[in-house]
């Protein structure tokens, strides 16, 4: 079944507005996604008739909020297809959540002399941390190289750079900027042979493709609630449970803890040793409820729609002589394309499309080896997600052709 | 003044200098050289000063990056060449003030750089926009030619 799209765009608000007195087109949900009134809500409701703290009140109200909160813990199990919910930590997004990992798992199982592998494409929520970690651990970090053509990792150069001393291997499901989308499962295999873990970070994955951290076979899988019609504040890290089991914990607190002396204390099960202090409660609400919302209208029919979107994109763009990153096919990529124009400016364009009320991103997007690598210091990127038409698209070109108009 | 609709911007002021930068190059010999960037667009650029006592002699730059960035700094050059230090460093902090909203900006002695104001309304641009001047303000205290205490 296709998505109806006008029908979708009823359940935006914002969509109803205007940016410059133009009806609002926008084309950057790989920054953030807009948020529907279900999600809207549903968090509204939480705060009407359901706020207490969690996993205290004796009292009715405070089981209400237990619930709330517990329950969206099952429905994000299953959105991943993660066997238990057990598996499942809630972090205030995915840089905390690929944090976490760092302070713990890594912290642990990471020494001098051990190798840490990122991309070259990494958003630098999965390439800091781990940047972070080798200072202090005194290990090393290999690059795994993308293609000077369609900009995909190099999988024939694995075996130089997954070797016996790879403890780790951190790599995004989607890329934020080519629209890339990796071969998750074959990494996973390469580092499992030599007896690593693979961190996976799903930030742009999430709202757009369906997977299955068992079929990926993923150790640690990070994403946010924001990017996918969920509010900003709330995130999951997936573990493996026997990992999450051995892990110490991460900040200490109030609700991580089992029994406390002055001096000494012991830790909750998993995955609430992870989750210390009050957590953002109503958020993750809303992002469960954001789950429901997606799988509602079908995570196939999603990523059709992002298929037909990118498709048409991609041939607009080249029709206005765009230069394009990535991927040619729009199969093989996510509904983002960062491109450029001869002798405009990403930033000059941004503000000029500005104008006819188009919103798109432009500059580094967190990626700034991959810019170089692409051999610019920025691009122009457009992105799509449920809400959006070719209308939207035409308008983007339209506004396109105008700035280089300006220039020409 | 009349505020500028960012096309007249573009279109009478900044693609301009965009498309014929004055003072653009290195210049050798050079008393002072400063590269400096934004990293949120990855403006770059690299100023040379040259000095004759307390007078700006000479400059030029080099960069790349997009056009309001390098047009700000070629108007730059052009109005801050021949200039006394303390003059062309209260020229700068005028910009700086005026594209912060603090001043309106007066004709009389910013002349056309008052259109720079037209940017004012783009806030992440601004940063594109005093690129240029906040290099030169950089140049000048490197060449001892500090504010007076």
């Amino acid at each position: 079944m296709s998505l109806d799209v006008e029908a979708i765009r009823k359940d935006f608000p914002i969509l109803e507005t205007e940016a410059h007195g133009k009806p609002l087109v926008y084309l950057d949900s790989a920054s953030t996604s807009q948020k529907p009134r279900q999600v809207i809500d549903r968090m509204v409701r939480f705060y009407e008739t359901e706020n207490a703290n969690v996993h205290r009140g004796i009292y009715e109200l405070g089981e209400k909020a237990t619930r709330a909160y517990e329950g969206s813990r099952e429905t994000a199990a299953r959105f991943i297809g993660a066997r238990s919910s057990r598996s499942i930590v809630f972090t205030k997004g995915t840089t905390e959540a690929i944090n976490l990992v760092r302070f713990t798992w890594a912290r642990a199982n990471v020494k001098e002399g051990d190798e840490v592998v990122v991309t070259e494409m990494e958003h630098h929520s999965n390439l800091i941390p781990w940047q972070l970690l080798i200072a202090e651990t005194g290990a090393t970090l290999r690059v795994l190289p993308i293609d000077n053509d369609e900009h995909k990792l190099r999988m024939d150069l694995l075996p130089e750079v997954i070797n016996d001393k790879t403890k780790l291997v951190c790599v995004g499901l989607m890329s934020n900027v080519l629209g890339t989308i990796n071969p998750i499962r074959e990494l996973a295999d390469a580092v499992h042979a030599v007896g690593g873990r693979i961190m996976v970070d799903a930030a742009q994955a999430a709202p757009h493709l369906q997977f299955d951290v068992n079929e990926l076979d993923a150790d640690f899988l990070a994403f946010s609630s924001h990017k996918m019609c969920g509010p900003t504040g709330a995130g999951v890290l997936y573990g493996r449970e026997d990992l999450l089991e051995e892990m110490p914990p991460f900040h200490g607190g109030g609700e991580m803890i089992r029994e406390v002396w002055t001096d000494h204390a012991t830790w909750a099960d998993v995955p609430h040793k992870f989750e210390a202090g009050t957590p953002n409660v109503a958020q993750v609400v809303g992002m469960a409820a954001a789950m429901d919302y997606l799988d509602g209208l079908g995570r196939d029919a999603i990523r059709e729609h992002e298929i037909e979107m990118t498709t048409y994109a991609l041939e607009r763009l080249r029709g206005i002589d765009a230069i394009i990153y990535g991927p040619r096919k729009a199969e093989e990529r996510g509904g983002v394309v960062s491109f450029g124009l001869e002798g405009v400016h990403p930033h000059d364009m941004a503000t000029i499309v500005d104008q006819e009320g188009v919103c798109i991103r432009a500059g580094h997007h967190c990626a700034q080896p991959l810019m170089r690598c692409l051999g610019v210091p920025a691009t122009a990127r457009a992105s799509f997600y449920i809400y959006n038409t070719r209308e939207d698209i035409d308008a983007m070109i339209d506004a396109l052709e105008k700035s280089k108009g300006w220039f020409s | 003044m009349v505020q500028l609709s960012l096309e007249e911007l573009y279109k009478e002021v900044i693609l301009d200098h965009y498309r014929a930068p004055r003072n653009k190059g290195r210049l050798d010999p050079h008393d002072v050289a400063l590269e400096r960037n934004n990293p949120l667009c990855g403006d770059e650029i690299e100023l040379f000063l040259k000095f004759d006592g307390d007078t700006l002699q000479g400059i030029g730059f080099e960069g790349k990056g997009c056009s309001i960035s390098q047009a700000s700094t070629s108007m730059m050059t052009e109005k801050v060449k021949g200039l006394n230090a303390k003059d062309a460093r209260a020229l700068a902090e005028s910009i700086k003030r005026m594209m912060a909203g603090e001043e309106e900006g007066d004709v009389e002695t910013l002349e056309d750089l008052v259109s720079l104001k037209g940017v004012v309304k783009y806030p992440v641009r601004i940063k594109c926009a005093l690129l240029g001047w906040n290099t030169l303000l950089e140049g000048l205290d490197e060449a001892g030619h500090t504010p007076a205490p």
